[in-house]
């Protein structure tokens, strides 16, 4: 009975147990197919996506930084190198106790608190087996030290990258530049090349260094590899050959640029001397100057700071970003202007007593006496400040403007430097537009002897020269002559565009400069050239930076001497050699050198060393040095003051050859 | 053939004849299983046996040896042992809790010097061993009194709790649910059944405040896999991308960049599916998912055809087992399921895990060769 019922029960039971069996064998393999779901979903539908992921994760890319180019004069001097540097690694996995570790080894070196402080943060933030410097540049003593007892001092070694150093460091600084770690922008601008992210990456940061950056920064070594989870390299996926920056050829002589920075001593002064066919720049001197490895090996606070607060601008390059009222040595510009528009002729003369009146204005010719009656000979060469009035009163502002800016004043010239200033070519529809008032006849009078709002820099000056005597080509001026050997892209080189001069005026105004330097009388008769035959042409200028004012000239003007340094006359005198075939012209600025009679011996002595170097015009081998470079020892350096450079630097003319105005030019209506 | 039956039925089967009832099909997948994890573990060594595929070789073999002895054992024996064998777990369970080495941060293992035991393993087939004895013995009364429901679950909460505070509470989950499907198919009502997951659901908040962090972590990370890109969230996010770029067919063999580059973690034991995905693509994964599905029609089959209600017992409880582990493994690398360390059927290494499953497949096959046997309330003799 018992047996019955509990066959019964157990038939029920296996009823339920047979439907209950299906069921779960029916759940089991509806979650074994979403997992073949599942399966199907990763692997083909998102197959892709992973598959990049999965290569995002195994490969990584590493970088060689490139070797910078080396940047060499005209000669084959080197001015840029990249110099071995020595510094200690210290890899965090090996060494154990960073502590004790940076123990030991600071008995053999120096290592500062401030070095060991952030070594152990980066050793905390960075991978184990990344290594994190301790120190830089050390010198050959100190590597030998540590490389001696490297076995006793486990995780730390010897390794070597790559600097930038300037060997003639103290005349180069502005033309080169420097190269320095990247600025937050500049960071920011360039994210996504890998090879900015590089910790040793130095970008150039000024002169040829920055403007030729890509050319001389190279391609890096691209080497994909596969990295496991911890990141170590397993293995070469792919490697890009990098390459080495382009060697640069400087069109700068280092011998001149040398003797022109020595030439300008200490004064706040720029000097740029150049080819006047090629356009290439054989010196460019900013004084005074700083070393640019200053910028790359790290520089003192306090030299940081001098040069910062210095009042002669150590850090900016005159030669290109200074900008100064030419003053006199514009005249050859308003004489252009004149004979090219027809208002004056080689044989029109003016009458100077020592003032000109136009409207209620009076403007003053720098001879108090007058020169009486002046052609545009002896206009150019005594600096008659009335003739050059009555020229531009003729020929009116746009048409100056028009001249100078075919000598390329008032726009950057494109030399291959960054940071070149435009200067400054007013014209009447300029000061409409900038000061909302129409032009004023009294602008154009100061305008015509180069004061008032016209601002040019010492490489226009220089190419303006060049213009003059190259037969009125637009030679463009450029400081590289080779980029890796070819000439450089973009750079514009000879022949250069005619400017469309009439030679007969170009003839009339070098006759005027001929007679400045070499007829007695001529505002630098002083410091003529006469030399192994050569002789040099030129044109002085001086360009008060303060206004006189009525009360002074009533009290009668102070000797520049007598003023405090800033407010001196700057001083200017370009110059161009040989007399008869001119093949280079230069340019000096002196800032607050009171007259541009005593900055012209810096010019001639310049020329000359020029001519003297150039294998092109054969010299006697042993010419007697001319006093301007006797003074360049360093124990007398040279000065432009007159006192200093010997008897015949001093000028012998009046050394205010510069037109004092009686009030502003805006108000000289 | 109707006698043959008849003659097996009533008298004792010879060993040949039991050889010739085993289950051949089952143990031919079994076998392609375990040579397919061999090759996965000489991989994940780049090309070399050891140090995992020459141990698991051995392993594999002792393995093969003691599921054909399992399986020609008398059923008798191991009905009358279910007990005895449960008994024994306990106690390595509670030696464990002592005595036991720790390893991943969880004391699971025995020394015995010359084998290391995962005692948690064994109590799986002890467990259910245990309980189908009982639900045999008390299959008329039926599963449906109260009684009959609270010894089996004083069975199980003996086990899961020591293995609990091991701590392991995925092993012990797995207890709980496999114990689940038992329970299912012999019939308890849907009223209790639903009242035991209330009451799990409703014991959550009381769990989840004795789960260690890196348990808590694991569900969190779960929950929002963004959560933990680097920690926890990390290995999943590395087994979905080596799955995923696995594709169609796979990199190849020994090709799997990220189970080689060691973006993988564990990759010989819990992540060796992972490894097959990226390396033989989703063909060579939905085939080994595949003969998985066989191994778990083998098991159904052999429920359907047992006359035991022992045998039915202890077969849902090995297939219960089997597909759990599938699922829970399979399921975490693919990123469906909180991350657990469970072990891979027949491919994971590791020793006890593949003797032990190995052990219950034999334990599978005996109650195919002894089908027709009855046992205990269902009849007397076998």
């Amino acid at each position: 009975m018992a047996r019955n019922l509990s066959s019964i029960l157990d038939t029920q039971k296996d009823q339920i147990f047979t439907r209950r069996r299906v069921l779960l064998g029916a759940a089991q393999a509806g979650l074994l197919v979403a997992l073949g779901g599942r399966l199907f979903y990763l692997t083909v539908l998102q197959g892709k996506h992973y598959t990049t992921m999965a290569e995002e994760n195994r490969s990584s890319l590493r970088l060689r930084l490139p070797q910078r180019g080396k940047i060499y004069d005209r000669n084959g001097e080197v001015l840029a190198l990249n110099r071995q540097n020595f510094r200690i690694l210290l890899v965090g996995e090996q060494a154990g106790d960073v502590n004790l570790a940076l123990d030991s080894l600071s008995l053999l070196v120096e290592v500062s608190a401030s070095d060991r402080e952030r070594v152990l943060r980066e050793v905390k933030q960075k991978r184990k087996f990344v290594p994190v410097v301790v120190r830089d540049d050390l010198n050959f003593d100190e590597v030998a030290r540590v490389e001696i007892n490297e076995p006793d001092l486990p995780g730390i070694s010897i390794d070597s990258g790559q600097s930038r150093f300037y060997p003639n460091s103290l005349s180069f600084g502005h033309v080169l530049g420097y190269v320095g770690p990247l600025s937050e922008q500049e960071r920011n601008d360039n994210a996504g090349d890998p090879l900015f992210e590089l910790p040793d990456f130095r970008l150039g940061k000024n002169g040829i260094e920055s403007h030729y950056e890509e050319e001389l920064r190279g391609r890096p070594e691209i080497v994909q590899v596969e990295v496991n989870a911890v990141g170590r390299i397993s293995r070469e996926l792919s490697r890009n050959e990098g390459k080495t920056g382009d060697d640069l050829e400087l069109s700068i002589d280092s011998g001149l640029q040398n003797f022109a920075m020595r030439r300008l001593g200490e004064e706040s002064s720029s000097l740029v001397l150049m080819d006047v066919h090629s356009g290439e720049i054989q010196a460019m001197v900013s004084a005074p100057s700083f070393d640019p490895n200053g910028f790359t090996q790290g520089m003192k606070t306090e030299t940081w700071a001098d040069l910062r607060n210095n009042p002669k601008n150590p850090l900016t390059n005159k030669a290109i970003a200074g900008q100064y009222s030419p003053g006199s040595v514009f005249k050859m510009v308003t004489a252009m202007a004149g004979l090219n528009a027809g208002v004056i002729n080689t044989s029109t003369t003016v009458h100077c007593n020592g003032s000109y009146t136009v409207g209620d204005s009076t403007f003053h010719c720098w001879s108090r006496k007058g020169h009486g009656w002046v052609g545009l000979d002896r206009a150019l060469k005594e600096s008659c400040d009335v003739y050059f009035y009555e020229t531009i009163r003729r020929t009116g502002i746009d048409a100056l403007a028009e001249m100078g800016r075919r000598f390329g004043i008032g726009e950057p010239l494109g030399v291959d430097l960054i940071n070149e200033k435009p200067g400054l070519m007013p014209d009447k529809a300029w000061k409409l537009k900038t000061f909302g008032r129409p032009w004023l006849i009294g602008d154009s009078i100061s305008c015509g002897i180069g004061q008032s709002y016209v601002q040019t820099t010492p490489l226009q000056l220089a190419t303006m020269t060049a213009r003059l005597v190259n037969g009125g080509k637009a030679v463009i001026p450029r400081v590289v002559r080779r980029v890796g050997g070819r000439l450089p892209e973009g750079m514009p080189h000879a022949p250069f565009d005619d400017l469309k001069f009439n030679p007969e005026h170009l003839q009339a105004v070098l006759r005027g400069m001929d007679a400045v330097v070499n007829q007695a009388g001529g505002t630098a008769y002083a410091s003529r050239l006469n030399e192994g035959g050569w002789e040099m042409g030129g044109k002085t200028g001086s360009a008060q930076v303060r206004r006189i004012t009525k009360q002074e000239r009533a009290r009668g003007i102070r000797p520049q001497q007598d003023l405090p340094w800033e407010e001196r006359d700057n001083a200017l005198f370009v110059a161009y050699a040989p007399l008869k075939r001119p093949q280079y012209a230069c340019a000096v600025v002196v800032e607050h050198g009171m007259h541009g009679g005593w900055v012209a011996p810096i010019a001639r002595d310049i020329l000359l060393e020029t001519l003297r170097r150039d294998q092109g015009f054969n010299i006697a081998n042993d010419q007697p040095k001319v006093q301007g470079v006797k003074v360049l020892t360093p124990a007398a350096p040279a000065s432009v003051m007159p006192q200093s450079p010997g008897g015949n630097a001093s000028p012998d003319s009046d050394p205010l050859d510069s037109a004092p105005l009686d009030s502003a030019p805006g108000e000289a209506d | 053939m109707a006698i043959i039956a008849s003659l097996i039925g009533r008298r004792r089967q010879s060993f040949t004849e039991k050889l010739v009832q085993m289950p051949w099909g089952l143990v031919i997948v079994v076998t392609i299983l375990c040579v397919i994890g061999l090759f996965m573990l000489y991989s994940a060594a780049a090309g070399n046996f050891d140090p995992w595929a020459s141990k698991q070789l051995v392993r594999f073999a002792i393995g093969m040896v003691l599921m054909l002895g399992i399986a020609t054992v008398p059923i008798r024996f191991w009905y009358r042992a279910s007990y005895v064998i449960y008994a024994l777990a306990l106690i390595l369970l509670v030696v464990v809790k002592f005595q036991g080495s720790i390893g991943m941060g969880a004391q699971r293992w025995l020394d015995f010097g010359f084998v290391r035991v995962q005692p948690s393993e064994i109590m799986k087939y002890a467990l259910i061993m245990a309980l189908a004895r009982f639900f045999d013995q008390r299959g008329s009364d039926g599963a449906s009194q109260w009684l009959a429901l609270v010894i089996p679950l004083i069975l199980l909460a003996a086990p899961v709790g020591l293995i609990a505070v091991q701590p392991d509470l995925g092993t012990a989950v797995i207890l709980i649910m496999a114990c689940g499907m038992i329970f299912f198919t012999i019939g308890i009502s849907w009223w209790v059944l639903g009242g035991g997951i209330l009451t799990l659901i409703a014991a959550a908040p009381l769990v989840w405040h004795y789960l260690h962090d890196y348990q808590k972590a694991r569900v969190l990370v779960f929950l929002d896999s963004s959560r933990d890109p680097l920690g926890t969230g990390y290995n999943i996010i590395q087994s979905k991308i080596a799955i995923g770029s696995g594709g169609w067919t796979g990199k190849g063999f020994m090709q799997g960049t990220q189970s080689h580059l060691n973006f993988l973690p564990e990759k010989q034991t819990d992540f060796i599916f992972t490894m097959l995905g990226e390396e033989f693509g989703f063909l060579g994964a939905i085939f080994v998912l595949c003969l998985y599905g066989i191994v778990l029609l083998y098991g159904y089959r052999i429920v359907s055809r047992v006359a035991s209600r022992y045998a039915r017992i202890v077969a849902i409880g090995i297939i219960g087992f089997m597909f759990l582990s599938i699922f829970v493994n399979v399921g975490m690398v693919m990123g469906m399921i909180p991350a657990k360390g469970v072990p891979l059927p027949f491919l994971s290494y590791g020793g006890t895990s593949l003797v032990v499953t190995l052990c219950g497949m034999g334990l599978l096959m005996n109650l195919w060769i002894h089908r027709d046997a009855r046992l205990g309330a269902g009849g007397v003799e076998d």
